[in-house]
């Protein structure tokens, strides 16, 4: 199937935007100046001042002489191009492939999108329709290839939407510039009398590559759709995307909640027979004041389980602020991953770190506490307590040391050490009292010393001595002494407590 | 006729058991074996697939009752099952898991903010048949809260247990049974210095269509060991006398 474009020109896109402030500013002449070479010079004009002969380009002292009323305001660098970034998201409901088309246009794949508004010339409608409801004054042309869709939009007329395949009609009749050529070679032709592109079409290629160059080719090759017109959308289209326009805007829960539903389901049968599985997923929902509100989802493992990333959605739905309405739902995966299903069926019932259920339950308690609070640990190669274990980086990471099995530790272990008061005989006997949080233990049985030095290329300090003992009531403690007796500076800690 | 008539009592026993909703443990390879207070459970097994609450009031016991949990979780957990620790402060040192014969890569820890969430996240996991055991640490937990975790392990038939930090006003929860373990003072081996083998009383406080008792039990080599007092084994010759 042939390719179908849109170009949108929007007229007069800085000054709308200034008239949007403003209202007032509509009906009055109003342009937009910036200093060029010394001299204060139009850079856009109204409706109103153009109707009064005023252009850009004129400098404003001479416009002023014309229109003793006019006003004049600087112009914001870099202002269209928001602009028209913006334009281009939001015009993203209506196709997913929309692309800025500097200074003041923007250009539209809607290959395939049309009859979802009944037809090309009510999708066009709608669009220039709903444009203009914004305040901005558009002209929007419909082609079979971008090059003719532009130029109608700017030197054509009515009818706007050019049925597929007569695009070579209208273009014989449009003026040169409507090739988006340089304004010399548009100059240069106007000077040869070749006042409409038909004429061109007799020439022979080579003179016409001498006379105006190869860019030229290039942009009637594009007109004809001979040469190919890459487009560059503002948001790249996700392989795996479904999209969901709905007719009325929806504003309950109960809608959002039935359209995610729908997305999962196209989406996650579409994985199922590429057996492929989502990472990541995004539900963004574009509303009718040109929002966009989008919530995510990850995963643990690829799934295509329509129930479980439902699920997943569940709890961050309600963060979705319709506020008047959305319109259009598009479900994304923006990572995705193999997933094969008998995989899943020799797992079932497994019970094991592999099995399904529990990376779908690990997934359920991230999507609502947080991935930061879920942890699991693996043996790190180190004697210090506090640095013998590491974070794993996912349920399936296997240890690559075995735990240290030699020494007993204890279960509970106290984040920072404590300082306690001891009585102990030197040099390296075991404690016989310490008082802790003001209570005093009477050790009767210890074990000890076990020296942890400190690994010197990490932290600089003191070793630990460490002694395992049980008190009269028959509670067991770690405690260790920092530091050797005889430089008197060791200090005792209590740093966990025994089963 | 005797003989006869303890095997009616024990059929009509069995019937009362599975009215009252108490079905033996799926897991059947599972074998908590807790030697001496084991005719203190139904059937004369140890209750997987339910809620067991242990009551710790200090550090010590607090340690100690891991000690005793941890020793009934390897069991449950075997070569290949994973458990789920949730906690609002948790002390435990993973590594020491080791020493009861589990490999802590196989624990999940859940660090939370809030209690609440303890409570949520331990009803979630308890629903998940993939897990073999979940442990929760909380202060509070009213009737209602202990209901649902109860309700959760009905169907999934995961063990859980409920580590509460409460020194007074421990309320009535419908969890099946009520654990306080204290450390008592090890026995080192004859001749030997140091710290023998973990030793502790076991206050079975409440178990239901079971029996309470105080047992005294010693961690050794894997397996969990009768300790008898002097008086005991006083009274063990003299019935046998």
């Amino acid at each position: 199937m042939a390719g179908r474009y849109v170009s949108i020109w929007f007229r007069h896109l800085t000054t709308d935007w200034f008239s949007l402030r403003d209202p007032e500013r509509r009906k009055q002449p109003f342009v937009l100046t910036a200093p060029v070479h010394g001299r204060v010079t139009i850079v856009a004009a109204n409706a109103v001042a153009e109707a009064r002969g005023i252009h850009t380009g004129m400098v404003l002292a001479d416009a002023r002489a014309v229109e003793p009323t006019l006003q004049a305001l600087p112009e914001k660098p870099e202002l269209a191009n928001k602009l028209l970034h913006r334009l281009a998201e939001w015009c993203i409901r209506f196709t997913p492939v929309v692309a800025v088309d500097s200074p003041d246009g923007l250009l539209l794949d809607v290959s395939g999108c049309a009859h979802l508004w009944g037809g090309e010339t009510p999708y066009l409608e709608t669009i220039v329709k709903k444009l203009q409801a914004r305040h901005y004054d558009v002209q929007a042309a419909m082609a079979d290839t971008a090059g003719v869709a532009w130029g109608v939009a700017r030197f054509g007329c009515a009818p706007w939407v050019i049925e597929p395949r007569r695009h070579l009609d209208r273009l014989v009749v449009l003026p040169p510039e409507a090739l988006r050529l340089e304004a010399d070679a548009v100059a240069r032709m106007h000077k040869l009398g070749l006042h409409q592109i038909g004429q061109l079409m007799h020439v022979q290629r080579t003179s016409l590559r001498r006379r105006f160059g190869g860019h030229f080719l290039q942009r009637l090759g594009q007109a004809l759709g001979h040469e190919e017109e890459i487009l560059e959308s503002v948001q790249p289209v996700e392989a795996y995307q479904e999209r969901l326009p709905c007719l009325e805007p929806i504003v309950t829960a109960t809608g959002i909640a039935i359209a995610l539903e729908q997305l999962l389901q196209t989406l996650c049968q579409r994985l199922q027979q590429e057996q492929k599985g989502l990472r990541t997923a995004v539900l963004k929902g574009y509303r009718v004041d040109g929002k966009v509100e989008q919530v995510a989802i990850g995963t643990h493992r690829p799934s295509h389980n329509p129930r479980h990333l439902f699920k997943l959605f569940e709890t961050s739905l309600p963060t979705i602020e319709p506020a008047l309405g959305i319109e259009l739902f598009i479900l994304e995966a923006p990572r995705v991953e193999e997933h094969y299903d008998h995989q899943e069926k020799l797992w079932e019932g497994y019970g094991g770190l592999d099995d399904q259920r529990l990376s779908e339950l690990v997934d359920r308690l991230a999507s609502r506490l947080g991935t930061e609070v879920i942890h699991r640990y693996l043996p790190d190669e180190h004697y210090w307590p506090e640095r013998s274990f590491r974070r794993a980086t996912s349920l399936q990471e296997q240890p690559t040391a075995p735990w240290c099995i030699g020494h007993l530790r204890p279960l509970q272990l106290l984040a920072v050490p404590e300082r306690i008061e001891v009585t102990a005989l030197t040099p390296d006997h075991p404690p016989m009292l310490f008082r802790y949080k003001g209570q005093l233990h009477t050790i009767v049985r210890a074990d000890g010393p076990e020296r942890i030095e400190q690994e010197w290329w990490l932290q600089q300090g003191q070793h630990r001595d460490y002694y395992r003992v049980e008190d009269d009531a028959g509670r067991r403690y770690w405690l260790f002494r920092l530091g050797h007796y005889h430089e008197k500076i060791y200090q005792w800690f209590i740093h966990g407590f025994l089963a | 006729m005797s003989a006869e008539k303890a095997d009616i009592i024990a059929a009509l026993q069995r019937e009362i058991l599975r009215l009252e909703g108490f079905r033996p443990g799926s897991h059947a390879a599972v074998d908590v074996s807790l030697g001496p207070f084991q005719e203190a459970f139904p059937n004369g097994t140890f209750p997987v697939g339910a809620v067991h609450e242990f009551l710790t009031a200090s550090m010590e016991q607090g340690a100690a009752t891991s000690g005793f949990m941890a020793g009934l979780l390897a069991p449950l957990m075997g070569d290949k099952g994973v458990a789920i620790w949730v906690s609002a402060a948790r002390r435990l040192f993973p590594p020491a898991l080791q020493g009861f014969g589990i490999s802590p890569d196989r624990f999940i820890f859940l660090d939370l903010k809030k209690e609440r969430d303890v409570l949520w996240a331990m009803e979630e996991a308890l629903k998940c048949g993939a897990l073999a055991a979940v442990v929760g640490e909380v202060r509070e937990i009213s009737f209602t809260a202990s209901r649902r975790l109860q309700l959760a392990v009905e169907q999934s038939r995961v063990t859980g247990f409920v580590l509460r930090h409460a020194q007074r006003n421990v309320g009535t929860t419908a969890c099946v049974s009520r654990w306080r373990i204290t450390s008592l003072a090890s026995e080192p081996e004859e001749g030997l210095p140091g710290l023998g083998f973990p030793q502790w009383k076991v206050e079975l406080l409440r178990m239901r269509n079971g029996k309470t008792g105080v047992w005294n039990i010693r961690w050794e080599d894997g397996t969990f060991t009768p300790v008898y007092t002097t008086v005991q084994i006083h009274e063990q010759q003299q019935q046998v006398g």
